[in-house]
C-alpha cells in the first residue's frame, strides 16, 4: 500500500469491485479497503443462482458473479486491503486523509476522490417495533443465510418469516431445502415486498403459505425463542385486537428491509434523499461533497446486482475522471407516484449524453408513462405496461439533447393511464 | 385455462396457458422464454437447486454448489439427500464436478466458488 492514490474505493462487494476496476482502466492509482477477510461483499452467501442475466447471459450463484470480477480485479494488479477499516476521512487541500485501521496497526492514506460502495444494512427486529422478551433465534434473513451458507450451521427446525423482502423468500427456500420447517411467511403490507418470481419459487414451489396483512406482534422465550404472537394489521398496518394468534417457533427471520449505509459519507457532509436514503448524486453519481462519489446499494437498494456494478463502473470512471473544477448543477424535481428517483440532479459542465436514471413507483401501477418534462415541455416518455415497486426501472437518456440551461427546470412524472 | 407466473427472470410475466400437455397456447409472455418454460411446467416442471456440501477445511467448512442443469422439480429433495452425503476433501476449482451424473439424472453437481483454492494451508 502507498501512500497516495487517485481513487480509494470503500467496499469490495460487486459495486466497490466494479468501481475499481473501472477506475483503473482510466488511468487512476487505486486502492480498495475491504473490512472483511474476504472479497465479494454479500454476494459470497448469496448461493442462490438469477445473477447477472442482464450481464452475462446467463444465471450464475452470487459466488460465481462475485468472483468473475474478482479474477479481473485480480488481473490488473489493483492494491487492496482486507480486514481493514476506514475509521475517519477528512477533507484537505488535496482531497482527502482516510484513516484506516488494520491488523498492522493505524495508517492514514490520502486520496483526490473516493467512491463509497459501502452496501446497505438489514432493518432489524428492533426498528420494527417487536416487543418481548430478548430470547436467541431472532435473526435478520441475512444472518440467517451467513449461519447457513458460510458457516454451514442451520440456525433453525422450525421458524417463522416475518416480512417477504427477498431475502427471506430465498431464505425459506434455503431452509426447507435443508430440513428446516418454515411455518409461514407474515408480512404487514397488502402486497408482496420481494420480486413475483421468488413468490413463486421459493414460497408455492415448496408449498410455504404467505400471510399477507399480518405482523409479528410479540416474541415468546428466555433462553432460546419459543413462539411468536401474529396478529392481523389493518389498511394502517396497525394489530387489529382480538386477532392474535400463537405459533410455536424456534426462530423468528427478519425480512423487513434494507437501509443504504452512509455512517461514514453523512460524516464528511455527503446529503441524503430521504426517499432512497442515500446520497443525492448528479449524473456522474458524485454526492454533494466534491470528490465524493456514490454506487451500488448505498446510493440506493437495487434488486439486481448487475445494476450494481453498472453503477460501480459509473461511479469509478467518473472518480478517476474528477478534477477538481467547478460544478454547474441544476435539480431534479419528480411528480406523481415515484418511490423514487436517482440522479437527484445534473452537471452542466460534463456530459450528460448517456446518462443512467433509476427509479421505482411508489405503488403497483398499471399501463404508464414515464415522463421527462423541461419547463413543463414534454421532451422524453417512455410507455410501461405495469410498474411495481419491487421491481427497479432504468432508462439511459441523452440529456444533452434536450437543450439545458442553468435556468431549465427539469421534472421527472409518472403519468397514469386509466383505460 | 390455467395461470402460471414465469421464472426465468426478474420481470416475473404472468402467463395464460389454455390446452394440455404439449399442445398448449401461451398468452401474456413477453418473450419466447416465458413459452418454453410454460411448455416444460405443463409436462415436466424444473427447476435448480443451489445449496452447500460440506468440506474438511475448518476455515470454510462448506462449500457452495448446484446443478449444471435444471432437474425435474420433483426429484429436488432425492437430490438433495445425494448432496448432503457428500464431504469435500481436495481443493477444488470454480466449475469442478462435485458429484457426476446425480442420481442418473444426466446432470453433474457442480462447485460455484473457488474459495478452496484460496485456502491458506
Amino acid at each position: 500500500m502507498k501512500n497516495n492514490y487517485d481513487v480509494i474505493v470503500i467496499g469490495g462487494g460487486p459495486a466497490g469491485l466494479a468501481a475499481a476496476i473501472q477506475a483503473k482502466d482510466c488511468g487512476a492509482e487505486v486502492l480498495l479497503v475491504e473490512r472483511e477477510s474476504r472479497l465479494g461483499g454479500i454476494l459470497k452467501q448469496c448461493i442462490h443462482d438469477g445473477f447477472g442475466l442482464v450481464r452475462f447471459k446467463e444465471k450464475l450463484s452470487g459466488p460465481e458473479y462475485a468472483e468473475r470480477f474478482i479474477d479481473v480485479f485480480k488481473e490488473k494488479k489493483i492494491d487492496y486491503s482486507l480486514l481493514t477499516f476506514v475509521t475517519r476521512i477528512e477533507k484537505n487541500a488535496g482531497g482527502f486523509q482516510v484513516v484506516l485501521v488494520s491488523r498492522s496497526g493505524v495508517t492514514s492514506v490520502q486520496a483526490k476522490s473516493l467512491v463509497f460502495a459501502t452496501g446497505c444494512r438489514e432493518r432489524t427486529a428492533k426498528q420494527v417495533m417487536i416487543h418481548g422478551t430478548r430470547p436467541s433465534g431472532v435473526f435478520t434473513a441475512g444472518t440467517a443465510q451467513h449461519f447457513t451458507n458460510l458457516l454451514g450451521e442451520l440456525p433453525t427446525r422450525k421458524c417463522v418469516i416475518l416480512g417477504s423482502g427477498d431475502i427471506g423468500l430465498i431464505m425459506a427456500r434455503r431452509l426447507t431445502l435443508e430440513g428446516a420447517q418454515v411455518l409461514g411467511v407474515y408480512e404487514a403490507k397488502p402486497t408482496p415486498s420481494g420480486l413475483t418470481r421468488n413468490i413463486h419459487q421459493c414460497l408455492h414451489d415448496y408449498n410455504i403459505p404467505i400471510y399477507l396483512s399480518h405482523t409479528v406482534t410479540r416474541v415468546f422465550g428466555q433462553d432460546r425463542l419459543t413462539a411468536v404472537e401474529i396478529s392481523e394489521v389493518d389498511e394502517n398496518m396497525t394489530p387489529i385486537a382480538g386477532t392474535e394468534k400463537i405459533v410455536e417457533c424456534d426462530a423468528l427471520i427478519l425480512s423487513v428491509g434494507l437501509i443504504p449505509e452512509n455512517e461514514l459519507a453523512e460524516g464528511l457532509g455527503v446529503k441524503i434523499d430521504p426517499r432512497t436514503k442515500g446520497p443525492a448524486v448528479n449524473g456522474q453519481l458524485m454526492t454533494s461533497v466534491d470528490g465524493v462519489f456514490s454506487c451500488g446499494n448505498a446510493l440506493h437498494v437495487n434488486d439486481l446486482v448487475d445494476y450494481v456494478s453498472e453503477s460501480g463502473e459509473i461511479a469509478g470512471k467518473n472518480a478517476a475522471e474528477y478534477a477538481q473544477g467547478a460544478r454547474n448543477e441544476i435539480g431534479i424535481d419528480i411528480a406523481g407516484s415515484f418511490l423514487y428517483a436517482v440522479p437527484q440532479k445534473l452537471d452542466l459542465n460534463r456530459n450528460n449524453s448517456e446518462i443512467t436514471v433509476y427509479f421505482r413507483s411508489r405503488e403497483i401501477l398499471d399501463k404508464s408513462v414515464f415522463k421527462i418534462l423541461v419547463d413543463g415541455k414534454e421532451v422524453y416518455a417512455k410507455k410501461y405496461q405495469f410498474l411495481r415497486p419491487p421491481e427497479m426501472e432504468r432508462l439511459l437518456i441523452n440529456f444533452d439533447s434536450f437543450g439545458l440551461t442553468k435556468d431549465s427546470q427539469i421534472q421527472f412524472e409518472i403519468e397514469v393511464n386509466s383505460q | 385455462m390455467k395461470e402460471l407466473v414465469c421464472i426465468v427472470c426478474p420481470r416475473g410475466c404472468t402467463m395464460q396457458i389454455e390446452g394440455e400437455g404439449e399442445q398448449i397456447k401461451v398468452s401474456g409472455n413477453f418473450c419466447k422464454r416465458g413459452a418454453e418454460f410454460a411448455l416444460s411446467e405443463m409436462t415436466e416442471p424444473k427447476r435448480t437447486i443451489c445449496t452447500t456440501v460440506k468440506t474438511v477445511f475448518a476455515e470454510e467448512p462448506v462449500l457452495p454448489v448446484r446443478v449444471s442443469r435444471d432437474i425435474p422439480k420433483d426429484r429436488i429433495f432425492d437430490v438433495m439427500a445425494e448432496i448432503n452425503k457428500v464431504t469435500v476433501k481436495k481443493k477444488v476449482k470454480r466449475g469442478e464436478t462435485i458429484i457426476k451424473d446425480v442420481l442418473g439424472l444426466g446432470v453433474d453437481v457442480i462447485a460455484t466458488s473457488g474459495i478452496l483454492k484460496e485456502l491458506s494451508k
